[in-house]
């Protein structure tokens, strides 16, 4: 097939870029992509990731670094030089123009012959299995249709580097995951590069070979889904990522390798720092995730009373209350009779490995919430 | 009205709030035009003989019929001079940051909120034989003797282009602004210059800006009385002075009705065929 090319590779080299308004939307960005990759940039909103993206499609020319495809530096290339596919967020289709008109923009705009383009055009739309709408107008298509439409007229252009703004955020939650499995089949056909925008996780870890996680404009981590999810280099990876108990603590002693941390809740648990050594009594955030508490019989772990128990289907999500006063959420699978466990039972909970804490220090006070400060 | 059978359309309801326009309109426009119908229907100046001598006389005279071909074309220059100025101030409209947006539309609609006499006469002092580009011409040694500007085709296609300038841009702005500024990104990223997307995407999808810049003007710049006589001078002849002067100096009332239908007919063409112009590119709308 004439698109197995094999993707370029995409290195983003110290990227800034400050608005004109004064706003620095990226900061010293960095990102090694190899050919074929499927890359996921995910963040919260205004995080700067549409700016990210803008600036390798080179609609924003960036304050700082550089932008190399493949042996190529192409910040001097303006966007209709880049060959880079973009898949807009509301799709962008030309309301005036057909399907397959759409599709074969780009070849025209290359100079290709009518006849080429509309066989090209069709071939495409096959593809992405719209075989039947190029005479069409985008707006008697549904949004789902009209995004393959979109993905079509990238691929058109055989880019090197294929980008898609949060394709896949105005689908409902079906359609969403059809689409999900589509794109990634299309990607593994045409071995693109591709990098897809999202701040959804699940879609992130679910498509990508590799995620990088950005929070107000900084790269936090750069890694594979299970990297991120299972060993987040930042509190804020942790939080942001999946969902996590945060546990306020002192360090009581540590090496490179484990920690002892005095909880606020009472007890010592052993963690697994990140990264770096801890500094002996300086205060720690410990992250543990709520699938990765146990209940536990003897005097190990600290102690807590039931509140709220919540059935979801397959696990149970237990809240409880700590001496400090603060709330952890358990989740026990549900398997055969689990324990039932009574509103205001006293229980002691610990992390089912020391691997499975992680303690943060605090003077990094970045989390998706109280983030400004 | 809440217990109105359901099967009742909803548009009847507003069939009573509508009337006292009707009303208005039936008096004050209709009628008259009824008896300016009636009034060129009569074949002699004392209203005795009915006939349709006037509408002969004008459709046989060339004099008559160079009139409203000159004034048809002046429409088509003044809406053409509009429509390649408007256009790129409509553009770079959509393009600069509020502020000189704010000085934009100011310039724009700053002909509106000047009388048309006082324009007009502005007009004459800079398009006069001592006028002020004469003058200036004169200072800076282009030219020896001045210029004929003022009573020109050229002066009332200026004087009324500037005039009917908004008419055409304030259509335009919107629709510009109603384009999805993703659809250039997009078409750039596809590999089309700024040419490309110019034709391809953003003067199609302004059409329908364009047709309805392009009617108004149009209308308002072929009976525009006051400024095609002012800069016009005596030398040109369009159909409203041509009607003034059959009506008021001549007391012709019969032919100037005549002339009045007429001009009102090939009016109307010019507008549907923009109308049906525009419905075609309402296509493209809905974007
Ligand atoms: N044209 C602009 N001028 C000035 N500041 C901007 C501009 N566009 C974005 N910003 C700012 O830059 C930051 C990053 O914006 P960006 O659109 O890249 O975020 P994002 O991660 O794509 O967010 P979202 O998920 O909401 O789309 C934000 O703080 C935003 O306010
Ligand atoms: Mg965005």
């Amino acid at each position: 097939m004439a698109e197995a090319q094999g993707g370029r590779s995409l290195v983003v080299d110290a990227v800034t870029h400050r608005y004109p308004s004064g706003a620095l939307a990226v900061e010293n960005i960095n990102l090694d992509i190899k050919g074929g990759e499927i890359i996921a940039l995910l963040g919260p909103s205004g995080c700067g990731k549409t700016t990210l993206l803008r600036i390798i499609a080179g609609f924003i020319a960036q304050t700082q670094g550089r932008i190399i495809i493949g042996d190529d530096i192409v910040d001097a290339l303006p966007p209709n030089k880049r060959a880079v596919g973009i898949v807009f967020q509301n799709y962008a289709l030309f309301p005036h123009l057909s399907i397959s008109e759409n599709v074969a923009y780009g070849l025209a705009a290359r100079g290709i012959h009518k006849a080429t383009r509309q066989r090209e055009a069709q071939r495409l739309l096959e593809l992405v299995q719209l075989p039947a709408m190029a005479e069409r107008l985008p707006r008697q298509l549904s949004g789902g249709q009209q995004q393959r439409v979109a993905l079509a007229r990238a691929l058109a252009i055989k880019p090197s580097i294929l980008l898609l703004d949060e394709p896949f955020a105005a689908l409902d939650k079906n359609l969403r995951l059809d689409m999900q499995i589509e794109v990634k089949r299309l990607q593994r056909v045409s071995g693109i590069t591709t990098l897809i925008v999202t701040h959804d996780q699940e879609e992130a870890l679910s498509m990508a070979d590799r995620v990088a996680v950005l929070s107000h404009g900084k790269l936090e981590q750069f890694g594979s889904p299970s990297d991120v999810y299972d060993r987040p280099q930042t509190l804020f990876v942790n939080t942001f990522v999946g969902s996590t108990n945060r546990m306020p603590g002192v360090v009581v002693s540590a090496d490179r390798t484990a920690a002892k941390v005095r909880l606020d809740a009472g007890s010592e648990i052993i963690a697994r720092p990140a990264g770096g050594t801890l500094s002996e009594g300086g205060r720690v955030t410990v992250c543990i995730r709520p699938e990765h508490l146990q209940f536990v019989g003897d005097e190990t772990g600290f102690a807590g009373v039931v509140g709220m128990s919540l059935p979801l289907g397959a696990t149970v999500v237990h809240e409880v209350t700590t001496a400090d006063g603060s709330g952890v959420k358990v989740s026990q699978a549900r398997i055969g009779e689990t324990r039932a466990l009574e509103n205001g039972a006293a229980v002691r909970l610990a992390p089912l490995a020391p691997s499975l804490a992680t303690p943060f220090p605090q003077r990094f006070r970045s989390s998706p919430e109280g983030s400004s400060t | 009205m809440g217990a109105a059978p359901a099967s009742r359309d909803v548009t009847s309801y507003g069939m009573g709030l509508a009337a006292p326009l009707a009303l208005f309109f039936l008096l004050f426009f209709v009628a008259p035009l009824l008896q300016l119908l009636w009034l060129s229907l009569h074949n002699d100046t004392a209203g005795l003989h009915w006939g349709l001598g006037q509408y002969l006389h004008f459709l046989t005279d060339p004099f008559s019929l160079g009139v409203l071909g000159s004034t048809l074309l002046l429409g088509a220059e003044v809406t053409a001079v509009c429509l390649v100025l408007g256009f790129p101030i409509a553009w770079l409209y959509q393009r600069v940051g509020p502020k000189l947006q704010t000085i934009i539309i100011l310039i724009v609609l700053l002909p509106l909120l000047t009388s048309v006499v006082v324009r007009t006469f502005a007009w004459i002092v800079i398009l006069g034989r001592q006028g002020i580009i004469n003058a200036t011409l004169q200072s800076l040694g282009v030219i020896d003797t001045p210029l004929k500007l003022l009573y020109t085709q050229f002066g009332v296609v200026i004087a009324l282009a500037q005039v009917q300038m908004p008419l055409m841009t304030l259509p335009l702005i919107t629709a510009l602004g109603r384009i999805d500024p993703n659809l250039d990104d997009a078409s750039c990223s596809l590999g089309a210059g700024s040419w490309r997307t110019f034709f391809r995407i953003v003067l199609p999808l302004s059409l329908p800006g364009v047709i309805a810049g392009c009617t108004l003007t149009y209308a308002a710049a072929i009976t525009a009385f006051i400024t095609q006589s002012l800069v016009g001078g005596g030398q040109m002849l369009f159909m409203p002075m041509y009607l003034y002067q059959q009506a008021s100096t001549l007391q012709n009332w019969p032919f100037a009705a005549a002339i009045s239908i007429i001009f009102l007919l090939a009016v109307l063409a010019v507008v549907s065929v923009f109308t049906t112009l525009g419905r075609m590119s309402r296509g493209y709308g809905g974007a």
